[in-house]
C-alpha cells in the first residue's frame, strides 16, 4: 500500500511518506532537483516564485525546532505561505480528533501538510484521508520513517563521494528506535551502495535486522574498518533510564565516535549526524567539529532537499486535479 | 521562408548589426550580456565574442520562474543562473534564440528584477516568430518569420548551430 499511495498514476511523487517503495530513479530525481535549489540560498533575493500562492501547513504534533525551521525556510524560499500549527496549544488539546483538525484545515484551502507525529503511520493516515489535491510530507513519524532526513543525508553523501556504487556506510547507535536509520538503510540500498553496516549493542538492534539488507556488528573497530561514511545517531536520553543501556559514559566508551576510532575508517571518510548532537555521548567534540565532519552541511542541504520534495509533490497536481 | 534557406552566419551578422545600432541609439553603458539557457546562451556566447565585451557573460535558467509549473511540474537538473550579484542600475542585453509567445522573456525579466533594478533591458533574439501571447517584443533580431500554428522552430547546437523545424503531430 505504501508503494502506491506516494505516487500519482503517472508514477510521479504525490506524497513523500517513506523512502520505502520508491525506486532508484525517483530517489535520484529528488537529489537532482535538490541540486538545482542549492544556489538559491546564496542569492541576494533568497526566493523563487515556484510555489507562489500555495499554502503549506506545518503540522507538528511533536517538537522539533530544526526540522520545522528548515521546512519553513524551504517553503518560504519557494514563495509559499506557511502556517505553523502549534498542536500543543491548538484544538487537538481541546479534544478535537486528528481527522477533524485535517478537515478544518482542508476547508481553509491549504495545499500541503508537513506532518511530524510521535505515532508511526500518522502521516500515512493523513495522506489516506485527506482531499485529493493535498500533498503530505512525512517529517518524522514515531519509529517508522523520516524520509527527508534520509534524503538530505543521501544528498550530502553524493556531494562528497559523487556516486553510491562501491561505498561502505556504517550507521552507529540506537538503530532499534531510529526512524532516521530505517529511512537511511532503505535509501542507501535502493541507491546501490556496496555495504550498509549497523553498529550497536544487541539491545539497540531490531531482532531481524539482517532482513533490512544490513550487516549487524557490535564492535566499533571492526565496524568502522575501511568505511567511506560514518553516520552517528542521536542517543535519546530517555533510553538511558530504561533497560537498554548501562550508562552514558559506558556507551561513549564502546560506541562513541572518537578520533582514535575514526582512524579505522578510510582517511577521506565523512562523519554525519542528524542532530541535535550529544557531545561526549555518541560523538566526541573533536570529531563533531573536526575536518571530516559534514554535520552542518547536512543542515544546509536539508533546505534544498525539502524544497525539492515540495516542488515535486506539488508540481504534478495542476491540470489533473 | 523555409528553414533550409536560413544561413546561421547571416542571421548572427544581422543580429550583431542590430545590437550595435541599439547600443548606440539607446546609449547603453558597459552593457552586460545575459543568455537564456540553453539556445539563448549559445547565441549570447557568439555575440559576446563579436562585441568584444570584457565582462563575463551572464547565464540564466528560467525554470524556477516559468508560469506553467503547476501544469507540467519541474524538470531536475536546472542549471544555476550565473549573474553578477548586483544588477542594480545596469544596462542589460538579454539574449534568446527564438522569440515566440513571450512567456520565457516574462520569466527572465522577473528573475532579473529579483537581482536588482536595472537601468535598461534590451531584448535580442536570433529569430522572432509569430504567436505572441503577452505584450513583449524584441528590440533586436536576426530575422522575423511567420510559421503556421503547430510548427515549432528550435535551435540546435552549440557547435555547429543549426535550425530545426518541427511539425507537432497533434496539430497536423
Amino acid at each position: 500500500m505504501h508503494r502506491h499511495i506516494q505516487l500519482t498514476e503517472q508514477g510521479k511523487l504525490k506524497h513523500f511518506l517513506s523512502t520505502e517503495g520508491l525506486n532508484k530513479s525517483l530517489l535520484t530525481e529528488i537529489l537532482d532537483t535538490a541540486e538545482s535549489f542549492v544556489g538559491i540560498s546564496e542569492h541576494q533575493v533568497k526566493k523563487v516564485p515556484l510555489l507562489r500562492g500555495k499554502t503549506i501547513v506545518n503540522l507538528f504534533f511533536e517538537n522539533s525546532t530544526r526540522t520545522r525551521t528548515t521546512f519553513e525556510l524551504a517553503a518560504t524560499r519557494l514563495s509559499a505561505d506557511v502556517l505553523n500549527m502549534n498542536i500543543a496549544t491548538s484544538a487537538t488539546s481541546k479534544g478535537e480528533s486528528l481527522l477533524d483538525t485535517i478537515r478544518n484545515l482542508e476547508a481553509m484551502h491549504v495545499d500541503m501538510f508537513v506532518v511530524r507525529h510521535a505515532l508511526s503511520g500518522a502521516a500515512h493516515f493523513i495522506a489516506q484521508h485527506t482531499a485529493p489535491h493535498i500533498s503530505v510530507i512525512n517529517a518524522g513519524d514515531g519509529q517508522h520513517a523520516h524520509p527527508t532526513q534520509a534524503m538530505l543525508d543521501m544528498f550530502t553523501i553524493r556531494q562528497h563521494k559523487k556516486q553510491f556504487e562501491g561505498l561502505k556506510v556504517a550507521i552507529v547507535g540506537d538503530i532499534l528506535h531510529s526512524r532516521v536509520a530505517r529511512s537511511q538503510i532503505l535509501a542507501l540500498n535502493t541507491l546501490g551502495v556496496a555495504e550498509v553496516r549497523v553498529i550497536a549493542p544487541k539491545t539497540l538492534l531490531p531482532a531481524h535486522v539482517r532482513s533490512m539488507g544490513v550487516i549487524p556488528l557490535h564492535d566499533m573497530d571492526e565496524g568502522l574498518s575501511d568505511v567511506d561514511v560514518v553516520i552517528m545517531l542521536r542517543l535519546q536520553k530517555e533510553r538511558m533510564n530504561s533497560a537498554f543501556l548501562p550508562s552514558e559514559s559506558e556507551f561513549f566508551k564502546c560506541y562513541g565516535l572518537t578520533e582514535a576510532k575514526l582512524q579505522r575508517a578510510k582517511p577521506d571518510a565523512i562523519v554525519m549526524h542528524p542532530g541535535p548532537i550529544n557531545r561526549g555521548v555518541e560523538i566526541a567534540s573533536s570529531v563533531a567539529d573536526g575536518p571530516q565532519s559534514v554535520i552542518l552541511q547536512q543542515v544546509s542541504n536539508g533546505i534544498a532537499v525539502r524544497m525539492a520534495v515540495m516542488t515535486m509533490t506539488l508540481g504534478h497536481h495542476g491540470g489533473m486535479a | 521562408m523555409l528553414t533550409s534557406s536560413f544561413n546561421i552566419a547571416d542571421l548572427l551578422d544581422s543580429l550583431e548589426t542590430d545590437i550595435r545600432q541599439q547600443i548606440e541609439s539607446r546609449k547603453l553603458n558597459n552593457p552586460l550580456l545575459i543568455g537564456i539557457h540553453s539556445g539563448g546562451a549559445w547565441i549570447a556566447e557568439r555575440m559576446h565574442q563579436r562585441l568584444r565585451i570584457a565582462e563575463p557573460l551572464g547565464l540564466m535558467d528560467i525554470t524556477f520562474y516559468r508560469d506553467d509549473f503547476s501544469q507540467i511540474g519541474m524538470h531536475p537538473n536546472v542549471k544555476a543562473s550565473q549573474l553578477p550579484p548586483r544588477l542594480e542600475g545596469r544596462d542589460i542585453i538579454l539574449i534568446d534564440d527564438v522569440f515566440y509567445t513571450g512567456r520565457t522573456i516574462r520569466a527572465a525579466l522577473n528573475e532579473i528584477f529579483d537581482y536588482g533594478r536595472p537601468n535598461q533591458v534590451l531584448l535580442a533574439v536570433l529569430i522572432e516568430r509569430n504567436g505572441r501571447q503577452i505584450p513583449l517584443q524584441p528590440d533586436c533580431r536576426g530575422v522575423r518569420i511567420d510559421l503556421p500554428d503547430g510548427q515549432r522552430i528550435k535551435l540546435t547546437g552549440p557547435d555547429p548551430l543549426g535550425i530545426d523545424l518541427q511539425t507537432l503531430a497533434c496539430a497536423a
